[in-house]
């Protein structure tokens, strides 16, 4: 079969394949059109030929490594063990956390109340370390809301593997489709805390806001 | 003329332990008066039965945001007039201007300490 032959060889499986499958078709289907037609390549072969049958055999053991290697790492997994356990270690951390902050309050509240009960000085200096304590317990927001954070990016990874598993040919939940980032208007607006180095300054925010008037 | 420190403020937060904060801060600073809601609707609805003199609102609460109730409370005739301070961990440029669009009187970013908390309000309510 020469290279003509096999191009129209190839197209004829193809449209046979649209035919039969439409136009969403696994890579898994593709590798065995493209092996079955490999396999029955005979007759006057010319170097061109040798050549891309060399390509495509490359080819079809490479898809066929992956789809053992997608195989091996068990897909499903990934959503029924390791992001749960993960994302219930991390609500974890957020309860504790949350338990621990409000322990501190306690703490605070109760030294605050000492105040009444000694000399103007001391209470001053009571307010003082009070005030520090109920500064430094904004952390217990911000780290939940990074973890919330983390959380999506954990199942967005998992539903990127589950997508990547079923173009493989692996059996997976159709709602694991990776949704893009829509989000338009207001909704887009909600992306929690930033980073230092991309997150505005108070001081920032201030000249923003004065810009305005 | 001087601010009156029996004014009702309502601050407005889905972390509990966040309201706990402010509610301790502004007592610190001689605010007793203040009301809690956990998302804009309920806020919007606590409002509307008793109008605060001042809102500190979260930005990002569900089922309705900080900024939707801003939008809400400058398109209501009664209070439309009610001074409005965000505080939200959302520091982008984006939500700066979407805010300030939408009425907002300052904005603070989270994690904020008690001095900058009393700048803001004095810059809305005035001087304490």
């Amino acid at each position: 079969m020469n290279a003509m032959d096999f191009s129209r060889r190839l197209a004829d499986r193809v449209e046979t394949l649209r035919e039969d499958r439409g136009d969403s078709v696994s890579i898994g289907d593709i590798a065995e059109v493209v092996e079955s037609i490999v396999t029955t390549i005979d007759g006057d072969i010319s170097a061109i030929d040798i050549e891309v049958h060399k390509q495509i055999r490359d080819l079809v053991d490479y898809i066929q490594n992956a789809k053992q290697e997608i195989a091996a790492i068990r897909p499903t997994d990934i959503k029924d063990h390791h992001i749960p356990a993960a994302t219930d270690e991390l609500d974890a951390i957020v309860k504790t956390t949350e338990d621990a902050t409000g322990s501190i309050l306690d703490a605070a509240e109760d030294l605050e109340n000492l105040s009444t009960e000694v000399t103007p000085e001391v209470a001053e200096k009571i307010t003082g370390i009070t005030v520090k304590i109920y500064e430094a317990s904004n952390f217990q927001d911000i780290t939940g809301q990074r973890i919330t954070k983390v959380v999506d990016t954990l199942h967005h990874i998992e539903r990127t593997v589950l997508q990547l598993a079923g173009a493989f040919g692996h059996e997976v939940d159709p709602e694991a489709a990776v949704p893009s980032d829509e989000r338009t208007g207001d909704a887009a607006l909600l992306n929690g805390p930033q980073l230092p180095e991309e997150a505005n300054s108070q001081a920032e925010i201030d000249a923003l806001l004065a810009s305005f008037d | 003329m001087a601010v009156d420190k029996e004014m009702n403020v309502l601050i407005v937060d889905d972390y509990k332990t966040m309201l706990r904060i402010i509610r301790n801060l502004l007592k610190q600073l001689g605010f007793n008066n203040v009301e809690e809601a956990t998302d804009g609707s309920m806020a919007l609805s606590m409002m509307r039965q008793q109008k605060p003199d001042l809102v500190i609102s979260d930005w990002n609460m569900e089922p309705m945001t900080g900024l939707q109730l801003l939008k809400e409370v400058r398109t209501d005739d009664t209070l439309q007039d009610v001074p409005f301070i965000m505080v939200t961990a959302e520091s982008k440029t984006e939500n700066v201007i979407a805010a300030k669009q939408a009425g907002v009187n300052n904005y603070i970013v989270k994690p904020f300490n008690a001095a900058t908390l009393k700048q803001k309000m004095e810059s809305v309510i005035g001087a304490f």
